[in-house]
């Protein structure tokens, strides 16, 4: 019953999201403006709906009914609750679920909060959000149906692939998502907003938080697939360049540009156009990512189930939504009037070269990434990794990087090249007294861009914080404090980054038991070997001893563990934080007789990179709720006049 | 100049869209068709993979009727994925014998307990030899053989729903 | 006026850094991206040493090596067509084995063995590697086949 009832919520919804496109589009276009009121309930309905049939699977996979299919082939009876609760999102049908749910409660979040856009734009975003979904819709219904039934039912399921019972898996992938999705909105905005001509700064206001809202996930996100990579699959990196990594890192470039443009936008009515055409490209690699990813055009670590067919149907999305957007953006943008002036020497062009920089670097992996596929198509076969992206990305996010200092201390509109020159005098000086010692103490030692890296770091953490110099902290608005935080979380994650790749020690040896490893300052007695047993594995497990400068010995256990169901083998790297970095251990196999493989490493403030994503997404969410407040608080104090006045 | 920048994204995405299209167009070169087709099988004989079932040989496939040869595993996902359907096939009369590839007796038993037995007979290729030698490269694949023993048709993966009259077709025509 | 000119101005900048960041990348994938062999085409056409390259094949039945420190192993790479040396240093994935298929990631060194940094094995029964696809390895003869 409860798959049925999901079932038919969904074609609810769909049917409703229907409804919501045709009467936001008659009274648009018809002048039927007495429609347009039904607009908002239908929207909150189909919200509501999603989010009921979204429970309903979960409820499914939490009862273990072995009658539906996507139970039997993602779940088992026998699974920890958790994984079951996970297994709902972990597996295709499941995913595009979560999809057409997020989308659907985002636009009735849409429909209800909000209040600053005009009144034809905001009806013209919600017949825009339908009109997405309803492609999803259609997607799922009809091409990936996640309550169909299997008869007869088997006796029990599956399981779910080893790799993806972690906790870290099972929750942050729908952050990903929740981003991406949430990116919808911003899409949405852009198409209502051409459609009716009213690109303006108060259009910008009232997009800027849901873009900030989807970002800070988008950043939560990515940070947390970054550490999960980093001690699941056991290599040590953090960052490995990989298509799927690849598909959620350019929505998050084109949501980070759009950040800064949609504030341009918002406080000094300019790039108008720029702005509508970020807030559509955002989302467009969101839906791009999703393609790679789904399809298997392209070849990756994380394997997904692949399917031409599904793949066909997400391009026709692709080409119906993005073309027809980029096609809408062309033929009304040249209606939208240009914004306001500045001058050279103004913030505004410091956010446009952080826009420019960003597009380039977002350019550059799009392009890394697809070029496999470009050359297939003449018959080569080749793969761009790592050293590609390093050496092409990596510049220009350092020159980002310095623009990051410039940009906060320079003014709105007009400035003086001696004012910001003095301004930004302490990060310079910061950044040139550590490239001396740098260059003095390890010259030679450590590679260029993480010794550029290093010092960079350092002089864009003074200079984060230098707009809250001479000012009276308690009175400094939230939202700057956001600003000063978030870009305070890119120097400590660039610091981070550059101390692993300049510092990093690795060890790799076979050892016996009873045998003494030591490496960088840290002394490892390998005591035994043992095999151990799990829910549903079976494993061989290292007892470890690691201690430093004769201190107490702390226990470490690297882990090789097998999978039966389906058989899989994978590392359980050891992990010891430590604040000044992390030892990292990873059980090999039997090299001969009696020794075992040892990788160990030793990464000095690795654990930065973290922080600083999770400072980053700090900061934005400091900004929300800043402007948030602020606005609130506007309104309040607006109502009390008005009241005092009466 | 602006005009023509308005629409470069548009240009540029519809480039992109080519390429997907292009990408996922390129026959799927996973699929791997067996040169055998229309050819005699190759000569085996296979002890049994299941207790209760007889084993198989290469001669017992030439029957005068058209068969279906499935190579399956009993630690291969997809393979239980496909009983339902085999199951279906039998209904429709179709005889189906099997290759277990690199399996165990008990494993096999299980398999078949849990998913049922559509097989008249099973072989046990415990070291693929014989998959190879049908030109297989993978679990599950279906052949149907015809009358006089000569594969007519390879199905790489498994035999989904929609599958199946497209099997049933082949096998009628297969003579 | 003077908005049409700064607008001018940032404009031929937007080109300017766009066209440098092609070029960059045209380059960079000149330099960096890995091109596929298979040892029939490493013999076929030559590979300079220290070039980063991806080589797929079957790893030979009974070459696989140990070396006495028991971290480095020695292997034949074959297509059937040709073979060729490789050595790695690190902790192999669990389905490498030998007379199974393997893509390594790295370059060969002046002596013609293929160094590599990394080793990617297939995940199961029924996966090939892309770039291994159309080919067959014959366990009775211990050679490969081109499938098609």
């Amino acid at each position: 019953m409860i798959a049925e009832a999901g079932l038919a919520a969904l074609w609810l919804a769909a049917s409703l999201a229907l409804l919501q496109l045709a009467l936001a589009a008659i009274g648009l276009a018809g002048g039927k403006t007495e429609l347009l009121s039904a607009v908002r309930p239908v929207a909150v309905a189909q919200g509501g709906l999603t989010a009921i049939a979204f429970a309903l699977l979960i409820a499914l996979f939490l009862r273990s009914d072995m009658s539906v299919l996507l139970v039997v082939t993602n779940s088992h009876s026998m699974k920890p609750w958790l994984y079951k609760f996970a297994g709902t999102w972990g597996n295709h049908e499941g995913s595009m679920l979560l999809w057409v749910t997020v989308m659907g409660v985002a636009g009735a979040a849409v429909a209800l909060f909000e209040r600053a856009l005009r009144r034809e734009t905001h009806m013209a975003t919600l017949g825009g959000q339908a009109a997405i979904s309803l492609g999803f819709y259609a997607f799922l219904l009809f091409a990936s149906n996640p309550f169909a039934r299997i008869d007869p039912p088997p006796a029990d399921g599956q399981g779910l692939n080893p790799l993806l019972q972690d906790p870290g898996l099972a929750f942050h992938p729908p952050t990903l998502y929740l981003g991406y999705v949430g990116l919808s909105v911003a899409f949405s905005f852009a198409v209502g907003a051409l459609l009716t001509r009213q690109v303006d700064a108060a259009f910008a206001r009232a997009m800027r938080p849901w873009v900030l809202g989807a970002w800070i996930l988008l950043t939560l996100g990515i940070t947390a697939g970054s550490y999960w990579a980093y001690y699941e699959l056991g290599w040590g990196g953090w960052w490995f360049w990989d298509p799927v990594e690849n598909a959620s890192l350019m929505p998050w470039l084109a949501a980070t540009a759009l950040l800064h443009s949609v504030t341009v936008l918002a406080t000094r009515d300019a790039l108008r156009a720029w702005t509508v055409m970020l807030a559509v490209i955002a989302f467009s690699m969101s839906m791009v990512g999703t393609f790679l990813v789904r399809s298997g055009i392209l070849t990756s670590v994380h394997a997904f189930a692949v399917d031409p067919q599904r793949g066909t149907f997400i391009l026709a999305l692709l080409g119906v939504y993005i073309g027809g957007a980029l096609a809408l953006f062309g033929w009304r943008v040249g209606a939208v009037r240009e914004g306001a002036p500045f001058e050279l020497v103004s913030r505004e062009t410091m956010l446009v070269v952080n826009n420019l920089l960003l597009s380039v670097i977002l350019g550059l992996v799009l392009i890394g990434t697809l070029y496999p596929l470009m050359t297939e198509a003449f018959g080569h076969k080749v793969s761009v990794g790592a050293p590609y992206f390093d050496r092409i990305a990596g510049p220009v996010a350092l020159t980002l990087m310095i623009v990051m200092i410039l940009g906060p201390l320079t003014r709105w509109r007009r400035d003086r090249m001696r004012e910001v020159t003095r301004r930004i005098a302490v990060p310079m000086a910061v950044g040139a007294i550590a490239l001396v010692a740098l260059a003095v103490l390890a010259w030679g030692k450590i590679g260029v861009l993480p010794f550029l890296g290093l010092v960079i770091a350092l002089a864009v953490a003074v200079g984060s914080v230098a707009p809250l110099w001479k000012r009276n902290l308690r009175r400094t608005p939230l939202f700057t404090w956001g600003m000063v935080i978030a870009h305070l979380g890119c120097a400590v994650s660039l610091a981070g980054m550059a101390c692993d790749s300049a510092f990093t020690v690795e060890k790799l040896v076979a050892a016996r038991p009873g045998e003494v490893v030591e490496t960088a300052g840290w002394t490892l007695r390998f005591k035994q070997i043992l095999p151990l047993a799990g829910d549903n594995w079976t494993a061989l497990q290292a007892d470890m001893e690691a201690s430093r400068d004769g201190g107490e010995p702390v226990l470490m256990h690297p882990q090789s563990r097998f999978f039966a169901s389906p058989p899989t083998t994978t590392t359980e790297a050891a992990l010891l934080t430590r604040w000044n970095g992390q030892l990292y251990v990873v059980l090999g196999q039997e090299a001969d007789a009696g020794r075992w493989q040892l990788r160990i490493w030793w990464k000095p403030f690795v654990t930065l990179i973290w922080l600083g994503g999770f400072l980053i997404a700090l900061g934005g969410a400091m900004a929300l709720i800043g402007r948030e407040r602020r606005g609130w608080l506007l309104k309040w104090r607006a109502r009390k006049a008005e009241e005092a006045f009466a | 100049m602006r005009k023509l920048l308005i629409w470069l994204p548009l240009v540029l995405f519809l480039g992109f869209f080519g390429l997907f299209a292009s990408g996922l167009l390129r026959p799927d070169d996973r699929i791997i068709t067996s040169k055998l087709v229309g050819k005699p099988l190759p000569a085996f004989a296979l002890p049994a993979a299941a207790s209760d079932r007889p084993p198989l040989a290469n001669m017992q496939l030439a029957t005068g009727k058209p068969r279906l040869l499935n190579i399956f595993a009993s630690w291969c996902v997809p393979c239980a994925a496909e009983a339902p359907q085999l199951m279906a096939l039998k209904q429709a009369g179709v005889e189906i014998d099997a290759i277990a590839i690199r399996d165990a007796r008990p494993d096999v038993d299980a398999f078949l307990k849990r998913y049922g037995n559509p097989y008249a007979r099973i072989g046990l290729d415990a070291r693929s030899e014989v998959q190879i030698a049908l030109g297989s490269s993978g679990v599950p694949e279906s052949f149907v053989i015809d009358g006089r023993g000569r594969i007519a048709y390879q199905h790489v993966g498994d035999i989904r729903e929609d599958d199946v009259p497209m099997i049933l077709n082949r096998l009628r025509s297969a003579k | 006026m003077k908005a049409k000119h700064q607008r001018l101005i940032l404009a031929v900048v937007a080109l300017v850094a766009l066209i440098t960041a092609g070029l960059l990348a045209a380059s960079a994938l000149k330099d960096e991206a890995a091109y596929f062999y298979a040892p029939g085409d490493v013999k076929a056409k030559g590979v300079e040493p220290g070039k980063p390259i991806r080589l797929g094949g079957m790893v030979v039945k009974g070459s696989l090596q140990k070396a006495p420190d028991g971290v480095t192993i020695h292997f034949d790479v074959t297509d059937g067509k040709a073979t060729v040396p490789a050595s790695f240093k690190g902790i192999a994935p669990d389905l490498f084995r030998e007379g199974s298929g393997v893509v390594a990631e790295g370059a060969f060194d002046r002596s013609g063995t293929f160094q590599a940094s990394n080793l990617l094995a297939k995940h199961d029964e029924r996966y090939m590697p892309r770039e291994l696809q159309g080919i067959q390895y014959d366990e009775k003869t211990y050679k490969m086949k081109a499938g098609q």
